[in-house]
């Protein structure tokens, strides 16, 4: 049995409210909450990027797991904001977890979906016995332009996972569905990124989930009947909440990993994250369906059972509970997290 | 065999824009030469305290360079850099003072100098003296570091900002009768602590002013002290002692080692007592250095050291009169300069020719340090 | 500058010391040679404790610098993420960033602390 036998996760402390950003830009605060489902948004520490917060949730899953990390035998970071253009931020999460030097390790970018691409890859990688366990982390600080849409949402956060044999909860299945779909993009050496506007929608983000989701479903044999849980990536609250409903899942079955309501879109982070909230209160024997979705475009699409491992394995402290230790940043201040003035 | 400081030089300290580090060496070795109407070619050897040639003027070599330009490569005198960051100007006078006491030279110079303003950041240079791999990495400045100490300090005696503010107020005091000190202005303790912090709890007027100057000093044996000097002042001890060079190695952060070490072994060799100082100049590149030179030098109990600053016992016409010139505090700190100048104004005080800040001394005590406190230099002196 | 920073990475990124097998000491940062045993000593490196206290500190161009107390009695002096601290706050142990050589160079990650809530 392959599964997830340990997660870790990171969601720096500063936030931005949408009010604040609103203000800036002569916006109506209300109207904007109401049609993204989002009311703040995480934003980094002066001193962090997608390489410190991967650090940090590869740590607490270790820690969680009593794993020797010299026993990891594969990192792979997914990111959109990895701090070097060229030089793998796996390499600097890998020194930091003191995993030795024999390891297999790449730095990932799928947009949104990287972190669960690294998932794959290391299921795939300790199913054929290659290693033993393996880390996939999602981690961001997202990008956007200032006065963009993407401002209200584009978080910071991070969720490793570790993936080995005797889990906490199994990878019982896992299939993707890609396509050269351009609904969102970053050209090379551009600062910020572009996307479709409404394009992201129907043709990207609810094609690419639904027929992940509907693939696995086909492929295990199972209905949305057969799922305790869902979790769909969250560029904003209002996108998971269709989709849930077109794979005919009720709000309460999305609620616990609707992150994005609180920290905003953390990119490669944000579907793990979303699963770590379901983890962090699962029971053994419950079934979650993961679809991620990357623009580009592609979904990952997992079904996951928990395991009677569970029970002992230490959850605290809660993903959730991390989201209430937070600090407001004015919009200058914002700017100065994000770098954008130094 | 005793050695004697037979002639003493020194330039103005300050920010000297119209004076080049060739022009201050010179005109300090030039002034100390004539106190005592040495020739020049009577020297048997030179030694030059300076940090950072390198850093702040993109000279090294600067013993070849100073001997050169003061006319002396003409004779071949052998010319040493010494360097101990801020304590460079001790050690090279220590070297001096080993070189005549040896035998192995009759007359010897000891200088120092330092331009420090041609450089764009000066407490950047400085701040070399402190471990660069792991301190600086940190982020922490010189300033930073004496913070650090002072905090403590203050949490676990008591010691107040008030107090600290009470030595530069007192040293300024003294600069106000030095010609050439830097900071010739009295200033009040309110001065102090409302001046903009640099490295909380240290404001700027708890920081020396970084300083260009130059300071010289001619030793000799004692045979021949008397036929260049009528009044030669005698070396009793000169030491020097070693700590850990990163405050984080060291066991208690409230003691210099170092300068409880030197300034121990120099007063056994000189045969005294600390109560027997009757005048210091301390090391004070930051406030909270001035009272730990105190509780370390033996002058208080560990711990006490506002206590003497507090109580007045400190000032000219107390029990120790410590840094009359004004200190580094003051007078300036010219880095490699500062251990040579210290030396100066003792001299100038043990002949009696400090003028309005002379103090009333047959014994008197230099203590000189490198960074933090890893390198000290004591050197006692006695009419 | 890189190689500097490359051979100390080790030792940055987590706070990995030496320990004196001989007199059972324990050093940050790494030493090649226990100050108490010398040449008797044997100092292999060793992963130090996530927590501490802040023994002292001072606030310098924005920034808290403080030593820190570590719970094996070892000192590393870092920078502490936090809006103050006081002397005897327990912080732990994260991974940041602190510089990077202009926008062209490396990234110098190292290990800073943050009170423990």
């Amino acid at each position: 049995m392959i599964g997830i036998v340990s997660y870790g996760t990171y969601i720096p402390r500063f936030r931005i409210k949408v009010e604040e950003i609103a203000r800036i830009w002569g916006e109506n605060p209300e109207a904007i909450k109401n049609s993204l489902g989002v009311f703040e948004k995480s934003v980094p520490d002066l001193d962090e990027d997608t390489a410190t917060m991967a650090v940090e949730a590869g740590r607490e899953a270790l820690q969680r797991s009593n794993i020797p990390p010299e026993k990891i035998g594969a990192i792979f970071v997914g990111s959109e904001s990895h701090p070097y253009a060229v030089k793998p931020t796996a390499t600097i999460v890998g020194e930091a977890l003191g995993v030795g030097n024999y390891y297999y390790c790449a730095d990932l970018e799928f947009a949104c979906k990287a972190g669960t691409a690294g998932m794959q890859f290391c299921y795939a990688m300790v199913r054929s016995g290659m290693i033993e366990y393996g880390m996939s982390i999602g981690s961001d600080t997202a990008q956007s332009k200032p006065g963009d849409a993407l401002e209200y949402t584009a978080g910071a956060g991070a969720c490793a996972i570790i993936i080995g044999k005797d889990p906490i909860a199994e990878i019982e299945a896992t299939v993707s569905y890609t396509s050269d779909t351009p609904d969102f993009w970053r050209r090379d050496l551009q600062p910020y990124p572009s996307h479709g506007g409404r394009f992201t929608g129907a043709p990207a983000y609810f094609r690419h989930v639904v027929s992940a989701a509907k693939k696995l479903m086909e492929i295990c044999g199972y209905s949305e009947k057969d799922f305790d849980y869902a979790v769909f990536h969250q560029p904003n609250a209002k996108f998971p909440q269709r989709v849930a409903g077109i794979l005919g899942f009720g709000e309460e079955k999305i609620a616990d990993g609707m992150l994005v309501r609180a920290i905003g879109n953390t990119y490669s982070a944000a579907s793990l994250l979303g699963l770590a909230g379901i983890l962090d209160v699962a029971k053994p024997d419950q079934r979650i369906l993961l679809v991620s979705f990357g623009s580009g475009a592609g979904s990952d699409a997992f079904a996951i059972r928990v395991t009677e491992k569970i029970l002992s394995y230490p959850r605290n402290t809660k993903v959730w509970e991390k989201v209430k230790n937070r600090v407001y940043l004015d919009y200058a201040l914002y700017l100065k997290h994000k770098r954008m003035i130094k | 065999m005793r050695v004697a400081v037979i002639g003493v030089g020194c330039t103005e300290f300050g920010e000297l824009w119209e004076k080049s580090f060739r022009s201050i060496f010179l005109e300090a070795g030039v002034e100390a030469l004539e106190d005592c109407g040495i020739e020049g070619r009577e020297i048997g050897a030179i030694y030059v305290g300076n940090m950072s040639g390198g850093k702040f003027i993109d000279q090294e070599h600067i013993a070849a360079l100073i001997a050169d330009h003061a006319g002396l490569a003409e004779f071949g005198i052998p010319a040493t850099r010494v360097e101990n960051a801020d304590a460079s100007g001790g050690s090279a006078f220590r070297q001096a003072y080993m070189a005549v006491a040896s035998g192995m030279h009759d007359i010897v110079i000891a200088a120092g100098v330092e331009k420090v303003t041609d450089s764009a950041d000066p407490m950047g240079v400085l701040s070399t003296s402190v471990d660069q791999e792991w301190e600086r990495f940190a982020g922490a400045n010189l300033p930073a570091l004496y913070a650090i100490i002072a905090r403590l300090h203050m949490h676990e005696f008591g010691t107040t900002e008030e107090d600290l503010a009470k030595v530069a107020v007192k040293n300024h005091r003294n600069a106000v009768h030095n010609p050439k000190a830097q900071l010739r202005r009295e200033i009040k303790v309110e001065d102090v602590l409302s001046s903009e912090v640099v490295a909380d709890p240290l404001k700027v007027l708890d920081c020396a002013p970084l300083s260009d100057g130059a300071a010289a000093v001619i030793l000799a044996n004692e045979n021949i002290a008397k036929k260049f000097c009528d009044t030669p002042v005698f070396v009793d001890a000169c030491t020097q002692a070693s700590d850990y060079l990163a405050l984080q190695c060291r066991k208690d952060l409230l003691t210099m080692r170092a300068v409880l070490k030197a300034s121990r072994e120099a007063y056994r060799i000189a045969k005294l007592e600390p109560r027997q100082i009757d005048v210091a100049e301390v090391h004070d590149s930051f406030t909270i250095a001035e009272i730990m030179a105190y509780e370390d030098l033996g002058f208080v109990k560990k711990g006490e050291g506002a206590k003497l600053v507090r109580e007045g016992e400190t000032e000219i016409g107390g029990k120790i009169p410590v840094n009359p010139s004004g200190g580094l505090k003051a007078c300036g700190h010219a880095v490699g300069a500062t251990g040579i100048r210290q030396i100066v104004e003792l001299v100038l005080q043990l002949r009696g020719e400090a003028g309005k800040r002379q103090v009333k001394a047959e014994k008197a005590l230099a203590l000189n340090i490198g960074g933090t406190g890893a390198t000290a230099v004591v050197t006692v002196l006695s009419r | 500058m890189v190689p500097l920073f490359w051979r100390k990475i080790k030792y940055r990124y987590d706070v990995v010391g030496s320990y004196c097998e001989k007199c059972g000491s324990y050093y940050y940062p790494k030493r090649e040679l226990c100050p108490k045993c010398r040449r008797k000593g044997k100092l292999r490196d060793e992963r130090f404790p996530d927590e501490g206290r802040v023994l002292s500190y001072t606030i310098v161009n924005g920034k808290i610098i403080a030593m820190i107390g570590l719970n094996n009695g070892a000192r590393t002096l870092a920078e502490v993420c936090a809006e103050k601290v006081e002397i005897g706050t327990r912080v732990k142990k994260v991974f940041r960033r602190y510089g990077e050589d202009g926008d062209e160079g490396i990234i110098y990650y190292g290990t800073k602390f943050v009170p423990v809530c």
